[in-house]
């Protein structure tokens, strides 16, 4: 029961999100700049560049990728550590 | 050997979730000049406490508990991971992500939450262009500060009134994050409102945020309830260990 109702929650959201994505002709900008950079600039306020602007080609791909990568193995390492596969809770 | 292959696994399928999932599109983070310097400095002084008493916490509960530390590390790679997930809300047509820092706090407490937040928070501002050096401080009051506090607060509160775990879980979920971006109206609109209404400046900002943080909010609760029913399901000992909790 459990787990079927899971899987409807999941498959709900998952179309409910596709949908979205298909019907929305949105930009899917990050609030960050639709609404805080929108009223700083507004405000006479505008952000100025990064300190390091990574803004260059694919290069924000290549340190998403690399900070990705790094979160998840260094999530994956210590939950090991914590819930190791053995335990019998 | 099954072992090993579980831990390839589980490794292998948040690595490529969290590659998958990146995208150049953030949220509660106030870019870099965003906030006049008087207005940046005042943040540090706000913020700067928390973390010196969080990094006092850390060394001196560090001595007593080994377990803290890789505590402490899979929280602040959660939290990492969390607050630069951008998410799609196709209520508002905008992406946004939640923060974290109500379940890290549940976890380890509110101070050594700042300090796992001023780490993320940094990493992010240097190399991913996520944020900023001058707003860290802003960035850290709402995220690490607010954010920690509302989600213990709530947890604690909810718990000794309601006795439910899972009630309080999801509250302080919901509260954490929606406290996170009510902050960050208020230092946006003390920063930048000039000869416009203060409170009326707020409120602007404020609903705003609401189409996208309104169900992230709720999302963010969810999570909450999640991660609390795996360790509790676990290893509950574990929650006595780390925040002193104990399970009604």
């Amino acid at each position: 029961m459990k787990v079927a109702l899971t899987g409807f929650l999941v498959f709900s959201l998952a179309l409910g999100l596709y949908i979205g994505l298909r019907v929305s002709e949105s930009k899917w900008t990050g609030v960050d700049e639709s609404v805080i950079e929108k009223l700083a600039v507004e405000a006479n306020h505008p952000p100025i560049g990064p300190l390091i602007n990574i803004e260059r080609g694919d290069l924000p791909l290549l340190l998403f990728l690399l900070a990705g990568a790094a979160g998840g193995f260094a999530a994956g390492y210590y939950f090991r550590g914590l819930f190791p596969p053995e335990y019998k809770g | 050997m099954k072992h090993e292959h579980r831990f390839i696994t589980i490794v292998f399928v948040i690595t490529l979730l969290l590659v998958l999932s990146e995208a150049s599109a953030f949220a509660m983070h106030i870019s870099e000049g965003i906030l006049p310097l008087p207005w940046a400095i005042l943040w540090f002084a706000v913020s700067g406490p928390f973390l010196l008493a969080g990094l006092r916490e850390l060394s001196v509960r560090g001595r007593h508990n080994l377990h803290l530390k890789p505590m402490i590390g899979l929280v602040g790679a959660a939290v990492f991971i969390i607050s630069c997930m951008p998410i799609p809300v196709p209520t508002a047509g905008s992406c946004s992500h939640p923060c974290g820092t109500g379940i890290a706090a549940i976890f380890i407490g509110p101070l050594l939450t700042v300090v796992v937040t001023s780490v993320a928070l940094l990493l992010q501002a240097l190399f991913l262009a996520h944020g900023g050096l001058t707003t860290l401080g802003a960035d850290l009051a709402s995220m690490g500060v607010a954010g920690a506090f509302a989600g213990y607060g709530t947890f604690i509160l909810v718990r000794r009134l309601s006795g439910k775990w899972w009630i309080a879980a999801f509250l302080a979920g919901v509260l954490s994050d929606w406290a996170t971006y009510a902050v960050t109206s208020i230092q946006l609109a003390t920063a930048l409102h000039g000869s416009a209404s203060l409170s009326k400046f707020f409120l602007t900002v404020l609903l705003a945020f609401v189409p996208t943080q309104l169900p992230l909010g709720i999302l963010e609760g969810f999570l909450c309830v999640g991660a609390y029913k795996f360790i509790l399901t676990r290893r509950p000992e574990l929650l006595q260990l780390f925040s002193g909790q104990v399970h009604l």
